[in-house]
C-alpha cells in the first residue's frame, strides 16, 4: 500500500511540524498558532480515518526508517499498524481534533495562546508516536514527550503556584513510572535482544519460556510505567492535582492521551505480560481494582467540577487496568481496550462539558456554588447528561456496552479471587452512577445557589460545537464495533459481526449475569445519588457517613502520606548526608588527616625541645643508628 | 708543665728530632714503648675521665686543668707514634693557647660552676643507649681485626710535614687558613660588645 | 708484646667515648667545649695511629688540619659563650632554648 505509506509518516509529522512553526514563529501570533495547530490536527483526522480504512480490516503492516543503530541493538522508527494501532490513533486523533477546536474558543484571548497549541501539538505528536509506535524503543521516547508534554501544559499557567506545583508532581510522578518502564524495557532487550514488538512476540511465541523466571519481573516493571502514566495507585495522586492545567488539555490527558497510554501500552505487550509462569497479570488486576474503589469513593465527597471529573477518569482507569488484569491469553483484553475507547469520547465530552459550564459561572468550579444550570444551558446539560449516563452504564449509551464487556471478563477470567474482583467491579459501577448523580443533579438542578449560578449563559458555537461532535460517539460507540475491531487484534477472541440490534442483544445475551448486575449497580447509584441530592443546598452525605466521608473528601490523606513519606525520607537522608558530611568527610577524612598531621606533629616536637643537649643526644643516636646499619651489613 | 713535656719528649729523643730508621723505632719500641704507652694511655684515659667527671670538684677550672692532662698524655702518644712536630702543635695549641682561652672565659663568666637544671630521663636514656652502641662496636672492630705493628713505620716532623703539606695538601692548607681567618672575623664580631 | 694499632685505637674510641659521654650529659657549656676537644683530640690521635701503621704521613696532615679546626672551634666557640653571657643568661646548656618552637 504505498499511497498509505506516503500518508502515514504525515500522521506524525503534520502535528510535529505545528509544534514546531509555532515554536518558532507562532507563540506571539496567536491565529497564525491556531491555524497551524487545528490544521494538523484536522489532517491527522482526516489522514487516520484513510489509513484505517485503507487497512483491510484484521491485518497489520508496518514501515520503518533507520534511525538508531548501536552495536546489536537497531532501532528504526517503525510504525504498525494493526487493528488495535489504526482504531486507538482514529480515536486519539478525532478527540484530540474536537478538543482542539474547543480549545479555540476557550483559550481566547489568553496571552499564552500560542505556547498553548505548541505544547497541544507536541502532546498529540507523542500520543501518536505511542500509539503507532512498531519497537518499544520508540514507544519509550513517544511515552517521555507525552510526560514533557503534559509538564508543559498542566503548568500552562504557571503564574499560579498550584499549576507550577500539579505539573511538577505530574511530571515527577510519570518519571518514577518511567524509569520501572526503561528498567523493564532494557531486561526484555537484555533477554530477547529485540525491542521489535513484532520480532518479541514470534520470540516470545516460539519459546514462551525465554524470559525465564524473570517474566514477571519483566512484565511488572513495564506495569510501573502504567502506574505513572495511568495514573494507578500509588501513584495516582497527581492526576486530580493535573487539573490545574486549562481545562481542554485535562480532557486531553483524561480522555485520549496521556492515561490512556498506560492501558494502551498493556494492551500492546499483552502477550509479554500473559506468559506462561507469569504472576504479573494478577497483581496488575488487584492493582487496577483497587484504584477503581478508592478513586470511586474519593469522588463521592469532591466539590470541584474538574476534580470529580478527574477521580471518576482514575476510577474508570483502574477499570480499565483490572479489565487487562483479568484477561488472558484465551480471553484477551478487548473489554480493557473497549472501554478505553469510548471512555475517551465520554470523558472528553464531560470535561468539555465542565469546562462549559466554568466558562459560564466565571471560573467558578466548585458545584455546590453553581445549580440550575441546565435551563440556561441546554446544549452544554443534554450533551454533558448523556456522557454521564454513558459512563454510568445506561443502556444503551455506548458505557454501558464497554462497561458490560469489562464486568462480563472479570466474570470469566482466570484469577483465582474473580468473584471478589466481580464485587469490586460491581461495587464501583454503582458508586459511578452515585457521583455522577450527584455531579448532574447539584451542578444542573436544584435551586441557584449563588448570584452568578442566575447569571449564567450558554457559552458560544465554539464550545457548544465540539460537545455535540463527541456527544454522538458517546451516545452510539457501543453500536459500531469497536470491539470487534480490537478483537481482530488477538487471536482467540471471538469475532462478532453483529448489527446494531444484535449488539444490543448479544450484551444481555453474552453474560447475563454480568450485565444484570451492572444494570443493577448502575441504578442503585443513579437512584441513591438522586435520593441524597436532588434539590440538596448542601452536601448532606458527611452527616450520614460520618468519618468515611471526611476520608474521602480529603482524598484519603493520600497527599499528606506522601508528603510525610516525603519528608521523612528526604529528613532521613539529609541526616544521613550531614552524618557522612560531618563525621565521615569532615570527621575522618578531613579533621583526620589534619589530626594526625598534627599528632606526628606534636609528638614530633617533644623531640624538638629547643635544648641543645637533647639534639646533641638525637645527633648521637642518629650516628649510633647509622653506624650499626652501616657496619651490620 | 714544662717538667711533664720534657718528660714525654725525653723518651724518644734518643733518636733526636729528624728522620730515623725504621729499624732503630722498632727498636727502641720493643723495650721501652709498651710501657710508655700503657703510661700515657692511663693517664689519658682517667684525665680525660676526670674532665667529664669529676667525684670531687665541678669546677670548670679542675675540668680545664685535667683536660691540659689528658691534651699532653695524648701528645705524648703522638711522641710514641713518631709524630713530633705534631705533639710540639698539640702542646702549644691546647695546652699554650686554647686552655688559657677556656680559663679566661671560666674566670670572667661561667665561674660558678653550677650544674643548673636536670638532664632528661630521655636524654640519658638515649645517650647511654647510643654510647654503649658506640663502645660495642668499637670493642667488636678491635678484637675481629687482626693486630697491625709492623707496616710502614714512619716519623713526622716539621720538614717533612710542611713539604706535604705546600705539595701534596696545598689546597686544604689555603682552605685551612682561610678558615682560621674567617673564625678570627667570627670571634671578633662575636665579642663585641654592641653586639646585642 | 709490642704495640700496635689496635691499642692505639682503643684508646682513641675510648676517649673519644668518655668526651662524647661529657657532652651529653654535662651542662656547663665550657666543660661542653672542653669535652669536644677531647673528642677531637681522640679523632687526631685515630688519624695519627693510622698514619704511622699505614707508612705514609697523609693521615698527620689531616690531625694538623684537625688541631686548627678545633682551635678555631675554640675560638668562635668561646666567643658565643661570651656574647650568650653578655645577655645575661648563664653558660649552660638549658638556658639555650632558642630553638624551641
Amino acid at each position: 500500500m504505498p499511497a498509505i505509506e506516503q500518508l502515514v509518516w504525515g500522521i506524525l509529522l503534520l502535528p510535529l511540524i505545528s509544534a514546531a512553526g509555532i515554536t518558532l514563529f507562532g507563540l506571539r501570533r496567536p491565529r497564525l498558532a491556531g491555524v497551524l495547530s487545528v490544521g494538523a490536527a484536522a489532517g491527522v483526522a482526516v489522514l487516520s480515518l484513510l489509513v484505517f480504512t485503507g487497512t483491510p480490516f484484521g491485518e497489520w503492516w508496518e514501515c520503518s526508517a533507520e534511525w538508531l543503530s548501536v552495536g546489536e541493538l537497531n532501532v528504526p522508527v517503525a510504525l504498525r499498524f494493526d487493528p488495535l494501532s489504526l482504531t486507538m490513533g482514529l480515536i486519539v486523533a478525532w478527540v484530540s481534533f474536537v478538543i482542539h477546536v474547543y480549545s479555540l474558543g476557550y483559550m481566547r484571548g489568553d496571552r499564552g495562546f500560542g505556547r498553548y497549541f505548541a505544547g497541544l501539538s507536541l502532546f498529540l505528536f507523542s500520543m501518536l508516536l505511542i500509539v503507532l509506535a512498531g519497537n518499544l524503543l520508540v514507544l519509550f521516547i513517544g511515552w517521555e514527550l507525552v510526560g514533557v508534554s503534559s509538564y508543559l501544559l498542566i503548568g500552562f499557567w504557571y503564574q499560579r503556584p498550584a499549576a507550577a506545583d500539579a505539573s511538577k508532581k505530574a511530571f515527577l510522578l510519570n518519571r518514577l513510572g518511567d524509569f520501572g518502564f526503561l528498567v523493564g524495557l532494557l531486561l526484555v532487550w537484555s533477554k530477547t535482544g529485540t525491542v521489535d514488538i513484532s520480532e518479541l512476540e514470534c520470540k516470545l511465541a516460539l519459546d514462551p519460556g525465554l524470559l525465564g523466571s524473570l517474566a514477571t519481573a519483566a512484565g511488572l516493571l513495564i506495569f510501573c510505567g502504567v502506574l505513572g502514566k495511568s495514573a494507578q495507585f500509588p501513584l495516582h495522586v497527581w492526576l486530580p492535582d493535573a487539573m490545574e492545567g486549562p481545562t481542554p488539555v485535562s480532557a486531553l490527558i483524561h480522555a485520549a492521551t496521556m492515561v490512556a497510554a498506560g492501558v494502551y501500552l498493556l494492551c500492546r505487550v499483552f502477550f509479554l505480560l500473559a506468559l506462561p509462569g507469569s504472576a504479573a497479570l494478577e497483581l496488575i488486576a488487584w492493582v487496577g481494582a483497587f484504584t477503581a474503589l478508592l478513586a470511586a469513593v474519593i469522588a463521592t465527597q469532591q466539590d470541584d467540577i474538574k476534580r470529580i471529573l478527574a477521580y471518576s477518569t482514575l476510577s474508570q482507569l483502574g477499570y480499565m487496568v483490572m479489565a487487562v488484569g483479568a484477561s488472558s491469553v484465551s480471553q484477551p483484553p478487548v473489554a480493557a481496550m473497549y472501554h478505553l475507547s469510548t471512555h475517551a469520547c465520554f470523558k472528553a465530552l464531560l470535561f468539555l462539558g465542565a469546562g462549559s459550564v466554568i466558562c459560564a459561572v466565571h471560573h467558578e468550579q466548585n458545584i455546590w456554588r453553581m445549580g440550575a444550570l441546565g435551563k440556561k444551558m441546554p446544549v452544554t446539560f443534554v450533551t454533558f447528561l448523556i456522557a454521564a449516563l454513558a459512563l454510568a452504564g445506561v443502556p444503551p449509551l455506548s458505557g454501558f456496552f464497554s462497561k458490560e464487556s469489562i464486568l462480563a471478563s472479570v466474570l470469566e477470567s482466570n484469577v483465582a479471587a474473580r468473584h471478589a474482583l466481580f464485587a469490586v467491579a460491581v461495587a464501583v459501577a454503582a458508586l459511578t452512577g452515585f457521583y455522577m448523580t450527584r455531579l448532574v443533579a447539584v451542578t444542573f438542578f436544584g435551586p441557584e445557589r449563588t448570584q452568578i449560578a442566575g447569571q449564567a449563559r450558554e457559552s458560544g458555537m465554539i464550545l457548544t460545537i465540539p460537545l455535540l461532535i463527541l456527544a454522538v460517539p458517546s451516545a452510539f460507540a457501543g453500536f459500531w464495533g469497536i470491539d470487534s475491531a480490537y478483537a481482530s487484534q488477538f487471536k482467540g477472541a471471538a469475532v462478532e459481526h453483529a448489527g446494531v440490534f444484535g449488539r444490543i442483544a448479544a450484551a444481555f445475551t453474552h453474560s447475563p449475569v454480568a450485565t444484570l448486575w451492572g444494570l443493577g449497580a448502575a441504578i442503585v447509584g443513579i437512584v441513591t445519588g438522586l435520593a441524597v441530592y436532588w434539590n440538596a443546598a448542601t452536601d448532606r452525605l458527611p452527616e450520614k457517613l460520618g468519618l468515611v466521608a471526611g476520608w474521602a473528601r480529603n482524598r484519603f490523606y493520600f497527599d499528606e502520606l506522601y508528603a510525610a513519606l516525603n519528608e521523612a525520607t528526604h529528613e532521613f537522608l539529609s541526616r544521613l548526608a550531614d552524618g557522612v558530611d560531618r563525621w565521615v568527610i569532615s570527621g575522618i577524612m578531613v579533621r583526620g588527616v589534619h589530626g594526625s598531621i598534627e599528632l606526628a606533629g606534636r609528638l614530633l616536637r617533644l623531640t624538638q625541645t629547643g635544648n641543645i643537649q637533647i639534639h646533641a643526644v638525637l645527633l648521637g643516636a642518629g650516628i649510633a643508628i647509622l653506624l650499626l646499619i652501616v657496619l651490620r651489613h | 708543665m714544662r717538667v711533664f713535656v720534657a718528660l714525654v719528649l725525653q723518651r724518644p729523643v734518643s733518636g733526636s728530632g729528624t728522620l730515623k730508621s725504621k729499624e732503630s723505632a722498632v727498636n727502641i719500641g720493643s723495650s721501652i714503648e709498651p710501657v710508655v704507652f700503657a703510661v700515657f694511655a692511663v693517664l689519658t684515659l682517667v684525665a680525660g675521665f676526670l674532665v667529664v667527671a669529676n667525684p670531687i670538684s665541678r669546677n670548670p677550672v679542675t675540668s680545664a686543668m685535667f683536660l691540659v692532662l689528658t691534651i699532653l698524655s695524648v701528645a705524648g702518644l703522638f711522641v710514641l707514634l713518631g709524630a713530633f712536630f705534631l705533639a710540639a702543635v698539640q702542646v702549644l695549641v691546647y695546652a699554650g693557647a686554647v686552655i688559657v682561652l677556656f680559663l679566661f672565659v671560666v674566670m670572667v663568666w661561667g665561674g660558678d660552676g653550677v650544674e643548673r637544671g636536670k638532664l632528661r630521663k630521655f636524654a640519658m636514656v638515649v645517650g647511654g643507649a647510643s654510647l654503649a652502641v658506640f663502645l660495642t662496636l668499637l670493642g667488636g672492630a678491635l678484637t675481629g681485626a687482626g693486630q697491625d705493628t709492623k707496616v710502614g713505620l714512619t716519623e713526622g716532623g716539621a720538614r717533612s710535614l710542611g713539604e706535604l703539606l705546600i705539595n701534596r695538601h696545598l689546597l686544604a692548607f689555603e682552605l685551612m687558613a682561610l678558615m682560621l681567618l674567617a673564625a678570627v672575623i667570627g670571634s671578633v664580631f662575636l665579642g663585641r660588645k654592641d653586639n646585642k | 708484646m709490642t704495640v700496635g694499632l689496635n691499642h692505639y685505637l682503643a684508646v682513641s674510641g675510648l676517649l673519644f667515648c668518655i668526651g662524647l659521654a661529657g657532652v651529653l650529659f654535662r651542662r656547663n657549656l665550657l666543660v661542653v667545649y672542653m669535652c669536644i676537644e677531647m673528642m677531637l683530640a681522640a679523632a687526631s690521635l685515630a688519624l695519627v695511629a693510622f698514619s704511622r701503621f699505614r707508612g705514609d704521613l697523609d693521615g698527620q696532615v689531616l690531625a694538623l688540619l684537625v688541631i686548627s679546626v678545633a682551635a678555631a672551634e675554640v675560638a668562635v666557640g668561646l666567643a658565643l659563650i661570651v656574647a650568650v653571657c653578655r645577655r645575661g643568661l648563664k653558660p649552660t646548656a638549658d638556658e639555650l632554648a632558642g630553638m624551641k618552637l
